[in-house]
């Protein structure tokens, strides 16, 4: 690739990721009401996408061979544990991943 | 003066809600520099790919592909399909995003999965103005990574790693944000779902390609299920 190509190949990344973002935005503009039913999408989505990203964080986990995703899986029941009890986000967070890494490298 | 004691708070209220992304921003951004830098690429390609991609996964994929020979409709369209799911943050953020003025098209531009995230769950606290509170999550956020990218770049294969496993940060920052969502819900019924159809498509399809065949999942189920979620879940 020369560099003219790499720079178009960046710049065509950027446009992907862009249009992503700004489409609904575009669509549905600021100073009309948005639809009924996107706005139910809206409220209903969140719950699913969090659901979403946290299957997609797992998903380079391989449940059947090595671990058997058991390190993962205490690790986010340590987070949600601390979680619970405490509802300190950034300890949720630091526990479950000091536990989770102390799991895989002194452990696993 | 008024204005500059807003962008104060703002900020105040913000930063903590950032930390946790700044170490797994940091993690990540200097192991995509570094993963640059051993590739062959100067220091300004991560510094400048950080900087208007922002979003990891394709940023490491964009690494591959600069490797390999210039093919512009292939390098669109997997960069549409890897992002398609900004699509459904667009959606639920319409609200929240709507009137903010100049820095709407930021907050829009910025919209990675991490500051979507915070966003969305986020109650910015009373006395706080709601439009710098984003745009701070969502500046502090693009700082970490941009700033972790081009460090990884500068100082590749210099650095060395025992740090097997911090990349968890991200998940268990996931596993608190799914909790607080939960925490906000009456009912569970799209959490559940979320969870479930990804699992579902994730089997199906493999870790490359679950993304859209879940999104389109759950458009179907949400509009079939509009009704009954309506009248469980949503309504006040």
């Amino acid at each position: 690739m020369t560099p003219v190509e790499q720079l178009l190949t960046i710049a065509l990344c950027v446009a992907g990721t862009m249009t992503t973002r700004f489409l609904p935005f575009l669509v549905f503009s600021d100073k009309r009401p948005t639809p009924r039913f996107v706005q139910y999408l809206g409220r209903a989505l969140p719950g699913a996408v969090f659901g979403l990203l946290l299957v997609y964080c797992l998903r380079d986990v391989s449940f059947f061979s090595g671990t058997h995703g058991l390190p993962e899986l205490a690790g986010i029941a340590v987070t949600a544990l601390l979680h619970l009890w405490k509802r300190q986000m950034l300890l949720s967070i630091a526990g479950g991943t000091v536990f989770y890494m102390a799991l895989i490298q002194l452990v696993c | 003066m008024h204005c500059k004691g807003m962008r104060r708070r703002a900020l105040k209220a913000a930063f903590p809600y950032t930390i946790p992304i700044f170490a797994g921003f940091w993690f990540l951004g200097l192991a995509y520099g570094i993963f640059m830098n051993v590739s062959g690429f100067g220091f300004w390609y991560p510094m400048l790919m950080s900087l208007t991609i922002f979003g990891g996964s394709l940023e490491f994929v964009a690494v591959t592909m600069l490797l390999g020979s210039f093919a512009p409709l292939q390098t669109l369209a997997m960069a549409l399909i890897l992002q398609a799911r900004h699509l459904f943050y667009g959606i639920a953020m319409l609200e929240k995003y709507r009137g903010l003025g100049w820095k709407r098209f930021y907050l829009i531009f910025g919209l990675c999965d991490e500051t979507f995230s915070i966003n969305c769950t986020a109650e910015v606290p009373q006395g706080v103005d709601r439009g710098w509170f984003y745009f701070f999550v969502t500046l502090l956020n693009h700082l970490y990574w941009f700033s972790g990218s081009t460090i990884g770049g500068l100082v590749g294969s210099l650095l060395q790693f025992d740090t097997e496993g911090i990349g968890f940060v991200m998940t268990a920052m996931f596993t608190v944000i799914f909790l607080e969502q939960w925490r906000k819900e009456k009912r569970h019924d799209s959490s559940l779902l979320g969870l479930a159809v990804s699992a579902a498509c994730l089997s199906v399809f493999g870790a490359d390609s679950f993304i859209i065949p879940t999104m389109l999942c759950l458009l179907v189920l949400l509009t079939a299920l509009r009704r009954p979620i309506e009248r469980r879940c949503l309504m006040p």
